[in-house]
């Protein structure tokens, strides 16, 4: 099976944002990155349905130049190859341009299988998967939480609300959005981190691809958001912040 | 030129986040004064298009068709597009369910548009519509505009708009029948089940003690378990911790698991990630013990303390049982 995973670089999780002077952006010089965490988990399953079934696991990433830190680990965890579109300005698409430029390399590559997160940590709108899909003219499922290879395509299960799956079959070459949890991430061995240096990673650009995206929706304005509720920081040393806490549940808000 | 708000049912009942979408798609029609129109999908459809037609609505879409029993993604795809090139709206509001981000993003596609997802709130200036998302896992705020053509497409957040401000009044109903063939459908969706028999009820607790990825280990979750001991509460935790096998998938609390609403949650090394906060915002005292005072978390508690959790828990845990004698 050829199975492309789409990732994508994002600030650490733990990261303090501060916004840059214009209100357009966050400040990106001191901030430190990774993967997307739903990707890891993308990238996982890409790796372990290769172990199961052969074939060939290729990462795919658009991003600036620092993303390439980021393939070079999801090498070192075991992909095969990567294709890096590298540009700076790519935060100012929208997913279905970004959309547009990671289907480009795709349908060169023809995979058998498109795997990617269910949503990134930075943007969160939960879409790029589902558009790539539509882009390609390819069946997808999202909130993938399974999957596996039978006769004719794949089964896999799909989380639903409130405790809920569903197993849904479908056919081949496919997207399928992953959700978090899906299994356990391994960690890069040594040697795959050695092995790493010598793998392909394919540099190319929008103008490359003959892409240039337009967006359908603008950023106006991006700011921290306004408090709506009134919240009691309760200062001190950890003892003393633990009593004052007691004593307001206990007379103020009366709920111990 | 017309508002459509696409509702969402599963055998004859509906999601619950409908009436939230149609709240905010009635408070939009006032502000743009434009008429607004619902819509609802399935095999069959009546009675619930004749409970609608008892809301504030110009009209009110019944679209029905055998292959629209089960959703798929295709099929429901193909239908809203032909009703959306009938009805030719200039804003299309979905809730922001699963089910809504396994379609919409592929219909708006399908007609060129980006979706506004996840919408928390919204203005209008003069004649257009600024919506505001969150970024950053909560972090931040964006003020978004549509740059193109309408139709527009935006979803909201669950929660973000009150379902009890639903207006009543009285609207026709137009049934509309979507030309669908079975060999459009890509997928095959086979019956829904669930995991265990929920052993553990977390809504009918009265206090609950939630863990998050501030835990750091599975050997430190005994912490948390002793504070909830001392409490009388159950424990349950954030997505990661389950996903984790630190604790079982039954005591998970947001969109993936259980709503709650008890007297009192106290979130222990919880970031509080949107996905987390729609399962608990709903609690009547709120308290985030977490140290990043950045942390999302603290825009729904009541109480906070910034601080280091393996020193304010143990102390907690002191305070509480002092208190209990």
């Amino acid at each position: 099976m050829k199975i492309v995973v789409a990732i994508k670089q994002v600030p650490a999780r733990d990261s303090l944002l501060r916004l840059d002077q214009a209100g357009g952006w966050i400040q990106e010089s001191d901030l430190s990155y990774e993967i997307n965490e739903p990707d890891a988990y993308a990238l996982e399953e890409g790796l372990q349905l290769k172990e199961k079934h052969g074939g060939e696991v290729v990462v795919l990433c658009a991003g600036p130049a620092r993303a390439a830190q980021t393939i070079r680990e999801a090498l070192a965890k075991g992909a095969d190859r990567a294709i890096h579109i590298e540009d700076e300005n790519l935060r100012a698409l929208d997913p279905l341009a970004l959309a547009r430029l990671l289907a480009a390399p795709l349908k060169a590559e023809n995979p058998d299988l498109i795997l990617t997160g269910l949503q990134s940590d930075d943007l969160g709108y939960g879409q790029t998967g589902v558009i790539l899909a539509e882009v390609l003219g390819l069946p997808h499922a999202t909130l993938i939480m399974q999957v596996d290879k039978q006769d004719g395509g794949i089964r896999v299960k799909r989380e639903l609300e409130d405790g809920w799956f569903q197993r849904v079959d479908m056919p081949l070459p496919a997207l399928l959005t992953i959700q978090s949890g899906i299994n356990k991430l391994r960690y890069a061995t040594l040697m795959g981190i050695k092995k790493a240096k010598t793998k392909e990673m394919k540099r190319t650009t929008s103008a490359e691809l003959g892409i240039a995206p337009q967006s359908t929706i603008r950023f106006e304005r991006v700011y921290l958001p306004e408090k709506t509720k009134h919240t009691q920081i309760l200062e001190g040393s950890p003892k003393e912040a633990a009593a004052k806490l007691v004593e307001k549940l206990k007379f103020e808000a009366r709920v111990i | 030129m017309s508002i459509l708000a696409v509702l969402e049912q599963r055998a004859g009942a509906w999601h619950r986040m409908s009436w939230e979408t149609l709240a905010a798609a009635q408070q939009l029609s006032a502000e743009l004064k434009q008429p607004v129109s619902a819509m609802v999908m399935g095999a069959e459809v009546s009675a619930l298009a004749a409970e609608l037609a008892g809301k504030q609505l110009e009209r009110v879409y019944a679209v029905e068709h055998e292959l629209l029993k089960d959703y798929t993604p295709d099929a429901y795809t193909a239908a809203l597009r032909q009703l959306i090139a009938k009805v030719n709206p200039r804003l299309v509001l979905f809730p922001h369910t699963y089910q809504v981000r396994d379609f919409a993003p592929k219909l708006a596609t399908a007609l060129e548009r980006v979706m506004v997802s996840d919408v928390v709130s919204h203005r209008v200036d003069g004649d257009s519509v600024v919506l505001v998302r969150q970024l950053f896992q909560g972090k931040m705020n964006v003020d978004v505009r549509f740059a193109g053509d309408a139709p527009h497409f935006a979803s909201f957040q669950a929660g973000a708009y009150r379902a009890d401000k639903v207006a009543a009044g009285s609207a026709a109903v137009e049934k509309f029948t979507p030309e669908l063939a079975p060999s459009e459908i890509r997928t095959r969706p086979l019956e829904w089940f669930r995991e265990s028999q929920r052993a553990v009820d977390l809504t009918a607790a009265e206090i609950i003690v939630s863990v998050g990825r501030g835990i750091k280990e599975a050997e430190n979750i005994p912490i948390v378990q002793q504070l909830a001991d001392a409490l009388g509460a159950e424990l349950a935790a954030s997505r990661p911790i389950c996903d984790n096998g630190w604790l079982p998938m039954e005591r998970q609390v947001g969109s993936s698991g259980q709503t709650v609403a008890p007297k009192l949650y106290l979130a222990v090394g919880i970031s509080g990630a949107i996905q987390h906060l729609v399962g608990m915002k709903g609690a009547k005292t709120i308290v985030a013990i977490n140290k990043d005072p950045e942390a999302p978390i603290f825009e729904v508690a009541d109480y906070g303390i910034v601080g280091d959790l393996f020193q304010v828990v143990p102390a907690l845990i002191e305070e509480i049982k002092k208190a209990k004698g």
